[in-house]
């Protein structure tokens, strides 16, 4: 069983549907106890970093996620829910949950031919196998839409990578912690598959 | 690098698939999941549906499709007509849509452009824009108006400054639909998508006139396009999304692999 993380995430029913399109069974929720003793997480996200995180911190929600990561829970984090784990974000300057060392910033793009969101669909780079990547294939392209991006201090965080401009990190894990910047529920069935090794996933890197 | 996006638009009265959309599958009998899922199993990149119910009891069954295609369909969607509120927009939101397209409502209030950013995010709104080829003069200095109702009412705005101020008001995308070309099928507005997506940063839809491939090749690449709507060229069964992909692959433009997509069934 899969807990979604219920604080008004635009993409909530989404991942939800996306769950249940590939027969993982989910259900979301906005009791913090319910997220702390969860066996599996998801935690989505869309919408205003500072917005997300003050409902998180007023909720209670945000301590759940705290204590479901620090008791090993496998969390899979999506958008806003993969930003708010770095230290900090630029989108309001809220501070984030700090799992991982970085920050989320804004895209600041010299070309401006290259248009803001990054909105469509881009091929990813794996750059350490994980096993929650390894249907993924070369070529593959996976969903976004976001005007800021990951930016963890350490290359050791960093599982894929995407061009826009530059190269720059969208999927980033650390123990039982892994999280997108892509949409898994809307990358066709390179997403679903995903979705899918998360549901058979024990929380290990490797 | 981000793919070229192939978007088909599905225009949808009182739940059912208008008839403009004609049919070589018979099996459809007009139901817009069934159609939506099968391009999305071409391989499509996303979806417009387009509600052109005029009365109330239609739009509630709008809902039932969106939630309906939200549950089969896992790409992008966006739901356009009859999106007057931030009320209205949520709703749709809340059943599945991911972007919804506001249109003649945002011209007679723009801060309905604001309001549905606030919202819902500025990534889920769309301004779509239908725009009439005139003679340029002071107040119209591009010389491409904004109309409305389809094209019947003219509104004195210009296209160029309507697309910009959308932008400022919190627009995340811009569908930009010329009623010369549209129908035509001999091609999108080439110089109108180019104008438009250079003066503004968020991505561009070029709509009206698609009916063959090298069209969408046209606007994706001289028309500066971020992504080309498709309506009755795929409708009709002349063209497949695959075809469309496939074709523009061959001549150097990035689309999402298809192939690749199909192949983990």
């Amino acid at each position: 069983m899969i807990t979604i993380v219920d604080y008004n995430a635009g993409n909530l029913r989404s991942v939800k549907r996306a769950c249940d399109a590939v027969g993982i069974e989910s259900l979301f929720t906005q009791d913090p106890d319910a997220v702390a003793k969860a066996d599996k997480l998801i935690f989505p996200g869309v919408g205003h970093a500072r917005t997300a995180m003050a409902t998180l911190v007023r909720t209670g929600l945000g301590d759940a996620v705290r204590h479901a990561f620090q008791r090993g829970t496998p969390i899979l984090g999506i958008c806003v829910g993969a930003q708010l784990l770095l230290d900090s974000s630029e989108e309001g300057e809220t501070p984030g949950f700090g799992f991982i060392p970085g920050r989320t910033r804004l895209f600041r793009l010299e070309d401006h031919s290259l248009k803001i969101p990054h909105m469509g669909w881009n091929n990813v780079v794996v750059e350490q196998a994980h096993p929650l990547l390894s249907t993924l294939q070369t070529g593959d392209e996976l969903y976004f839409v976001h005007s800021y991006y990951l930016d963890p201090a350490e290359p050791r965080h960093v599982y894929a990578t995407t061009d826009h401009g530059f190269r720059f990190c969208v999927a980033l894990g650390r123990d039982n912690l892994f999280a997108t910047q892509f949409h898994p529920e809307k990358s066709g069935r390179v997403g679903l598959g995903l979705l899918a090794r998360f549901a058979s996933w024990d929380g290990t890197p490797c | 690098m981000l793919s070229k996006r192939v978007i088909a638009c599905l225009d949808v009265r009182d739940g059912k698939l208008a008839k403009s959309v004609k049919f070589v599958d018979t099996k459809d009998i007009g139901d817009p999941v069934h159609k939506a899922k099968q391009y999305y199993d071409d391989g499509l990149d996303e979806l417009v549906f387009y509600d052109i119910t005029a009365s109330s009891d239609g739009r509630a069954i709008m809902i039932d499709v969106v939630e309906r295609v939200a549950a089969q369909i896992f790409i992008p969607f966006s739901v356009g007509g009859g999106v007057r509120s931030v009320d209205d927009a949520s709703r749709l939101r809340l059943a599945g849509a991911e972007k919804i397209n506001v249109n003649s409502a945002a011209v007679k209030d723009p801060e309905l452009i604001h309001r549905c950013s606030e919202a819902i995010g500025a990534q889920s709104v769309v301004l779509s824009m239908d725009v009439l080829r005139v003679t340029a003069s002071a107040s119209i200095p591009s010389g491409y108006e904004i109309v409305i109702h389809g094209g019947r009412t003219n509104t004195g705005l210009d296209a160029l400054q309507w697309a910009k101020r959308g932008e400022a008001l919190g627009a995340g995308e811009l569908v930009v639909n010329s009623i010369d070309a549209d129908g035509t099928r001999e091609g999108y507005e080439i110089t109108l998508t180019r104008m438009i997506a250079d003066a503004v940063r968020i991505p561009v839809i070029a709509s009206g006139g698609a009916g063959r491939p090298e069209h969408l090749y046209e606007v994706l690449t001289a028309g500066h396009a971020d992504a080309a709507l498709v309506a009755s060229m795929v409708h009709y069964g002349e063209y497949t999304v695959s075809q469309i992909k496939g074709y523009l692959a061959g001549r150097a433009i990035k689309v999402r692999d298809t192939h690749l997509q199909t192949s983990t069934k």
